[in-house]
């Protein structure tokens, strides 16, 4: 486990300052003092020369990657660059759902894994991130659909993962607004995980970000990666709209975008571009205390602290990279919406957006090196990049510092597709429009 | 909403169309190596700018479209039959 970073002024760059270390005492401090006494969470550092580990991408998974490059494995000679400002990428557009209720075992251990740092997490980089395990609950409208739920709950108990079967009364009291008898998609139960549930997206990465600050990483922001310099097969540095960077490691952590960067190294990913849309509604006194996913349909629900429920749906279904989406998913998830929770026919939609996603041709993500020395690649999380955000950035950390896959992502590496040993989650072929 | 012009059916909109992938991969030879083949399984330009890519008009004429579109913009400049290839000067 990763150990606290230290809140004193760490050597790298005379101009670093620390924010201080937070607590219920700093906060009545700070308040009886007019809250002037505040800095900044983290530093925001001109590129050197030279880094040990360059990190693109200044999203979830590039943040807590080298903040665990320097808690752990004390690499702090870290840079993170990121094209615009902090965390406006996946990280601030995904629907905020933790959980590890997964099918293939691999993937329960790795989705697990995350989870147990998600619950020690804002200990560990001492900031409040609102993780709030509410619990996530599928449902199941056919007996096809019990028998394959209870297979997978049986999965994730082997696993040591928790799960329970919940009937048809147990959900209604649960969800008050669930349609249990819908004409066409009955709700005959339910499959709980009960440390399933949420958190605040954009303090994961600001939270990461202080923490990795802290530890003497730099994060620059406004740092376009233009090319990847090499030489005799190996990585040597990036080009960058502030000018060439060396460095002994890249990592590529752009999710969305590994296409376009690993082509500038020169490579082919087994990757395609999606645009996944999520919605939040107008603020309503609290209805629903978990995270609630349909199962005659791709629709799942929480609800935030303010008050707005946010949902999401599928892909759009072709390859784009336009952070948007368009109408006819508009239509099917929100129809989704009111066919599950007839009560939300009334209310408004205050906001939709789109975040573009690496869907992999297994459903899988990638923690890998690459045929490229020196190149190492985080991506292709199709639609679970952000519960993975801890377990990522650990096993990738782990990858850049040993030199070796860390033993709960391995099967996780680029090579499994040529080799034939994909995680096909899904069990749908090398179909990315289909995960 | 696209609207993806049929050359059978006429301009319609994405909902009678099912995606149906990159439009530029092709088969390797049966002797091809075991490399070729995991390219043409795995591997994907997955281009930000023009894209071939193939669409079924499932909901009209029931044949498979080779379009060129773009991903960002989502414009569609150029809609053929599956033998046909894009114009040259536009290469993929």
């Amino acid at each position: 486990m990763p150990s606290p970073p230290r809140f004193s002024a760490p050597a790298a760059g005379p101009e670093r300052t620390s924010s201080g270390r937070y607590s219920l005492w700093r906060l009545l401090r700070e308040g009886l003092g007019g809250q002037r006494g505040w800095s900044r969470a983290w530093t925001k550092a001109a590129p050197r020369p030279h880094y040990r580990v360059v990190v693109v991408g200044g999203g979830g998974h590039g943040l807590a990657t080298a903040y665990y490059l320097a808690a752990t494995h004390g690499i702090t000679d870290v840079a993170v660059l990121e094209r615009g400002p902090l965390g406006l990428g996946n990280v601030a557009r995904n629907t905020t759902i933790i959980r590890s209720n997964y099918f293939q075992p691999a993937n329960v251990r790795f989705y697990e894994f995350s989870l147990k740092l998600w619950e020690s997490l804002e200990r560990t980089l001492n900031f409040n991130a609102m993780v709030s395990q509410r619990g996530t609950l599928n449902l199941f409208h056919t007996e096809a659909q019990r028998d394959l739920f209870t297979r997978r709950a049986n999965l994730m108990r082997l696993e040591g993962v928790d799960a329970e079967a919940l009937s048809r009364e147990a959900v209604k009291a649960l969800v008050p607004l669930v349609d249990l008898d819908n004409g066409r998609y009955p709700v005959l139960g339910g499959f709980l995980q009960p440390r399933g549930g949420t958190v605040r997206h954009d303090a994961v990465a600001w939270g990461y970000a202080r923490a990795a600050s802290e530890a003497g990483v730099d994060i620059v922001e406004h740092c376009a990666v233009t090319g990847i310099r090499h030489q005799g097969g190996r990585v040597t540095g990036v080009e960058t709209a502030r000018g060439f960077i060396g460095a002994d490691v890249v990592c590529l952590a752009v999710a969305g975008y590994s296409s376009e960067l690993a082509r500038l190294a020169g490579l082919t990913l087994p990757i395609e571009t999606h645009v996944l849309q999520a919605f939040v509604t107008e603020g309503l006194k609290p209805v629903l205390d978990v995270v609630l996913t349909y199962g005659a349909g791709h629709f799942y629900i929480s609800q935030s602290d303010k008050g707005g429920l946010v949902f999401g749906g599928a892909i759009d279904g072709y390859n784009t990279y336009g952070q948007r989406g368009t109408l006819p998913m508009v239509e099917e998830v929100t129809a989704a919406a009111v066919t599950l929770l007839p009560a939300l026919s009334r209310v408004k939609v205050l906001r939709q957006w789109g975040g573009v996603m690496d869907m992999s041709m297994d459903g899988s993500p990638i923690i890998s090196q690459t045929p490229l020395a020196g190149l190492i690649l985080n991506g292709g999380w199709c639609y679970g990049g952000f519960k993975a955000i801890p377990a990522g950035g650990f096993t990738t950390a782990h990858l850049i510092a040993h030199g070796a896959p860390h033993p709960v992502a391995a099967h996780l590496d680029l090579g499994r597709f040529a080799a034939g040993r994909t995680v096909d989650e899904r069990g749908v072929g090398p179909f990315p429009y289909l995960h | 909403m696209l609207r993806i012009p049929c050359p059978w059916c006429g301009t319609r909109d994405e909902v009678e169309f099912r995606y149906r992938g990159d439009a530029t991969q092709s088969r390797p030879p049966p002797e091809g190596t075991p490399e070729e083949f995991t390219r043409y399984v795995y591997g994907r330009d997955n281009p930000l700018g023009w894209h071939l890519e193939w669409w079924l008009h499932v909901g009209g004429c029931r044949r498979l479209l080779k379009v060129e579109r773009h991903t960002l913009s989502h414009e569609i400049r150029w809609v053929g039959a599956p033998s046909d290839l894009p114009p040259a000067e536009r290469a993929v």
